[in-house]
């Protein structure tokens, strides 16, 4: 069958799609968009976190016909989609603020679970600009990650936050 | 595969009259797990999805109409003080990507012994609303699980929503796992003080092949608060009261050794999280919620 989505903004359309195909596999081998990650296949790890109609999912849970007309952010969006929300329209940023972070913090080592764990923090400083730190630790509690320890990826966030509300003042 | 996509209700029944084995999908939490892991083939699935309807919710006299497509997430921040104990089981299910997509509706289709909202709709008091172009019919929460996996649902009948009683007093929800998140129950356990009628009622998970109601233990209790005047008096709940009521849950049990804990394991849990949760939803009753209710 064929699917049609807006992916990352633009407009997508997927042919040859069998019917019990996930929207994963579909952003990732016929949409050239591999930074979703593959790896539990049943919503256990989070690495394959996108948002769909702005809510984060598991893209390996999703039908590829349930995205149908539906709008996905993918980690390969996520600059230009921080920077549509803050500033309005989508200026030329290589990196959201969360990703930024996430380099500076020393958050990523093999970098797998990377993409899963920056769209999920993205939407949480979205909804809580300035969260605690149970906040982060709920909204992360779907994302594995089996090298950091987490710690530098809580950090991350952390800083995240502070340079997003500092910007903010700012402006 | 066909993928069968109705844009009403009135089209999915029709869709799953002419095609029986047509597999309801709506959050996918469940059916694209077995899709991925080539455990089933399906003909056809059958996408939910679109038919707003079942998103939807209505708070009436004494139910809630809960559309068999709402996500957990909806649940936790919307309903929390109309459906506490369902709220607190949808707190424990997966994570949040998975609450963001999950429905009661899905739990229900796929009827795990372990699905996390069963024993939160039984304490409660539940009937599930099924249809077909045939007709629609309610069936109490109870009657619903028939087996492993198994419901009460004809091929042809799908669930448009459950009706759960709104809260009349305190409940609580428990669940053993081995961490917070992304845990399939070792057991569960709800319990939900009804004092408009001065009753109790429990939900067990994950400890028979069925979600199942304590109904003995429920029956020494109402038994025991009633010989007391318990519900007039807000005193303390006896310890041999509490211990017996437990034991009578654990009885209700009729457990399996797996992976995720043994028979006995899940037994002794139960008796824990029965007493416990004794403990809180009377504490909760004595400090005046539901105490209103109990004296209107």
């Amino acid at each position: 069958m064929r699917v049609n989505m807006t992916v990352n903004g633009r407009p997508q359309q997927a042919d040859d799609v069998w019917e019990g195909e996930s929207l994963l596999y579909v952003l990732r081998e016929r949409l050239g968009l591999p930074g979703s990650k593959n790896a539990c296949e049943q919503g256990e790890c989070g690495s394959c976190t996108v948002r769909l109609d702005g809510v984060p999912v598991c893209a390996c849970l999703v039908a590829a016909g349930q995205a149908e007309g539906r709008e996905v952010v993918t980690v390969e969006g996520l600059p230009e989609y921080a920077e549509r929300r803050t500033s309005g329209d989508a200026g030329a940023s290589a990196l959201a603020p969360v990703q930024q972070a996430f380099i500076d913090a020393g958050a990523v080592q093999c970098g797998f679970c990377t993409p899963g764990l920056l769209v999920a923090a993205d939407e949480l400083l979205e909804r809580t600009p300035d969260p605690s730190d149970a906040d982060i630790r709920e909204a992360l509690s779907g994302n594995l990650c089996r090298c950091t320890g987490y710690e530098k990826i809580l950090d991350a966030v952390r800083l995240a936050a502070a340079r997003t509300s500092v910007s903010g003042e700012a402006s | 595969m066909d993928f069968l996509r109705p844009a009403d209700w009135r089209e999915a029944l029709a869709a799953k009259a002419e095609h029986p084995d047509a597999v309801p999908i709506a959050g996918g939490t469940d059916v694209m797990v077995e899709l991925n892991f080539d455990h089933r083939r399906p003909e056809r699935l059958l996408d939910l999805t679109r038919i707003g309807e079942l998103g939807e919710w209505e708070s009436g006299g004494r139910t809630v109409r809960l559309g068999a497509g709402v996500p957990y997430t909806h649940i936790i921040e919307r309903l929390h003080t109309e459906l506490p104990a369902l709220a607190l089981a949808s707190r424990t299910v997966g994570s949040p990507q998975i609450r963001n997509r999950g429905t009661v509706g899905g739990n229900l289709g796929a009827a795990s012994p372990a699905g996390d909202a069963h024993p939160a709709l039984l304490a409660a008091g539940a009937e599930v609303e099924v249809a077909s172009v045939r007709g629609t019919r309610m069936i109490p929460v109870e009657e619903f699980y028939t087996g492993v996996k198994r419901n009460a649902l004809a091929p042809d009948e799908l669930i448009r929503a459950v009706h759960i009683e709104r809260a009349d007093g305190p409940q609580q929800f428990s669940k053993v796992g081995t961490r917070n998140a992304m845990v399939i129950a070792v057991c569960a356990f709800a319990l939900a003080l009804h004092p408009r009628t001065r009753t109790v009622r429990t939900g067990i998970g994950s400890a028979a092949p069925t979600p199942v109601r304590a109904r003995a233990a429920e029956d020494f209790l109402n038994a025991a608060l009633a010989d007391g005047a318990f519900w007039d008096s807000g005193e303390t709940i006896p310890p041999a009261v509490a211990r017996e009521f437990a034991q009578l849950c654990a009885d209700a049990c009729d457990p399996i050794d797996d992976v995720r804990g043994s028979a006995a394991y899940r037994r002794h849990a139960v008796t824990v999280m029965a007493r416990r949760t004794l403990g809180w939803t009377w504490q909760a009753y004595r400090e005046g919620e539901g105490r209103a209710a109990a004296c209107a």
